[in-house]
């Protein structure tokens, strides 16, 4: 991360006309596949972001199969034409650490043991990037889940901060991401008050550390609160469905 | 499920009941770290080099330079790349073939500690702006895996770049027995890894630690006492105060850890 000292805010508000602690706009979308078991379309900011669930499913290769419990596995891509310079559509090193990260930040919300040697898969594609696509896909994934009707703890809403201009700020965008001076992804249970992805690049006093987390939860619980709307309203639209047959 | 995860299980209950009485099996206090021994300059054909013992992990690091196209946003500046080879020479656990999510995540982790810190001084690395600049590929061989593989080889990279020298560079050519100089570098970022294991954390996990946890938290700290990087593992969870406690033990653990590489 670069730490030039290019202007992002003016007036004790960022360039995008938010204050620190202002999320960008998000819109989720439960049930956008029809395909899939379970679906969910996330915008937020300028990010975009599909994700379908497939499963419970029998597990192969055989070696990865439990018999105790699922096995939860999300892969995470960037389209080649969401980014500026096209990506490589072969999986690349972040996408390898994203997966690995996010997978174990949900398996904490699946009851995995109702599903022993089955496989969940979630496979989250962002078509267009924006700056925290990987907490935009794993918000949009745990719908998804849900929207796969299979049994959780919790939903798992996940929000980034970061710090610019020495202030620590709610939700990067793409210009704060590159030019600002830290950057903290995080995943959040709300129902256990637990952390279950984390990850910072930058530079954070540890008093800086615990105001970013916290704002994170904060703009977890921001997530958490569309992600509820976005089931509710699935399940209006089933009802409505039923009626009209 | 084979016969060594049942192995495992058997001996997470043992390490989570000592752990409950405030044992760690091999006698350590819970925010107590194994010994670390370092060996800078251990390999002879690369240009920067170390082997690093975490109590009994043992992992070797070499720097190669090599000349290298910039990247388009930094036209001027040099690249550092960091790998990793979780290979089956250092554990049964390990498995030959493309890298994997593990592999992939700890050469991550300690690529970030390194840049994040702006520990190399890349800008002093470039031979013709937006043509050519130095590659310094920082690669990582664990040769014994005795639990926390990602503190002995942030040990080992951060020690073989402090001790990596730049070849001379003539006609287009590297001239591999000469040198112009030392690598330029300035700070000392150091990864602190804790475990959690039900609800007790240990710092630096010998491998039944490590392989009866639920979560884990790497932490690293740059020379002004400040984290730069950090990254939660594993499918536990932690709390907010957990984090920042760790983060705290962590900025007090560091300066050791930084003196001894320092003093090689």
């Amino acid at each position: 991360m670069a730490k030039k000292t290019k202007k992002l805010m003016k007036k004790g508000k960022r360039l995008d006309g938010r204050k620190p602690d202002e999320m960008r706009p998000i819109k989720i979308k439960a049930g956008y596949v029809k395909r899939a078991d379970g679906s969910a379309y996330i915008e937020w900011g300028g990010n975009k972001v599909v994700a379908s669930v497939h499963g419970p499913r029998t597990c192969y290769p055989r070696h990865e199969r439990s018999p105790y419990k699922a096995r939860i596995q999300f892969k995470y891509k960037l389209a080649p034409f969401s980014v500026d310079d096209r990506a490589n559509p072969a999986p690349s090193r972040r996408d390898k650490e994203i997966s690995k990260v996010s997978s174990e930040a949900l398996e904490k919300a699946v009851f995995t043991e109702y599903y022993p040697k089955t496989t969940i898969d979630i496979y989250a594609t962002v078509i267009e990037a924006a700056a925290g696509t990987r907490v935009a896909a794993l918000s949009a994934a745990s719908v998804a889940l849900a929207d796969a009707g299979i049994p959780m703890r919790d939903l798992v809403p996940a929000c980034a901060t970061g710090k610019i201009e020495d202030t620590v700020v709610l939700d990067l965008n793409k210009d704060e991401d590159q030019e600002g001076q830290a950057d903290l992804p995080v995943a959040y249970l709300p129902h256990n008050d637990e952390i279950t992805l984390m990850q910072m690049d930058g530079d954070l006093t540890p008093e800086e550390y615990e105001e970013a987390l916290d704002l994170a939860v904060d703009g977890c619980m921001k997530v958490y609160e569309e992600q509820k709307r976005a089931l509710r309203e699935r399940y209006e639209h089933i009802e409505q469905e039923k009626e009209e047959e | 499920m084979s016969t060594d995860e049942l192995i495992w299980d058997v001996k997470k209950d043992r390490v989570l009941r000592e752990l409950k009485k405030g044992k760690r099996l091999d006698g350590r206090k819970k925010m107590e770290s194994r010994k670390v021994e370092i060996t800078p300059g251990f390999l002879g054909r690369a240009e920067g080099s170390a082997m690093v013992k975490l109590g009994n992990t043992r992992v070797v690091a070499g720097a190669k330079l090599g000349i290298g196209t910039p990247y388009p946003d930094s036209p001027e500046d040099g690249v550092l790349i960091t790998s990793i080879e979780l290979s089956p020479v250092a554990s049964p656990m390990f498995e030959t073939g493309p890298p994997r999510g593990k592999t992939v995540e700890a050469a991550r982790v300690i690529d970030r500690g390194i840049r994040e810190s702006n520990m190399v001084k890349t800008e002093e690395l470039c031979i013709e702006p937006g043509e050519k600049i130095w590659t310094v590929f920082v690669d990582i061989f664990p040769m014994d895996h005795d639990g926390n593989i990602i503190d002995a080889s942030a040990i080992a990279a951060v020690a073989a770049l402090k001790n990596a020298k730049i070849p001379k560079y003539e006609d287009e050519k590297i001239i591999r027995d000469e040198f112009q100089g030392k690598l330029p570098t300035r700070d000392t970022p150091v990864a602190k890894t804790f475990a959690k294991i039900g609800d007790e954390i240990v710092l630096d996990p010998e491998i039944y630690e490590e392989k009866s946890k639920d979560a884990r938290l790497t932490v690293y700290i740059n020379d002004k006492d400040n984290v730069c990087a950090s990254q939660k593992g594993g499918s536990g969870a932690f709390k907010r105060e957990e984090v920042n406690k760790l983060i705290k033990e962590a900025v007090k653990k560091a300066p050791e850890t930084r003196k001894q590489i320092e003093e090689l």
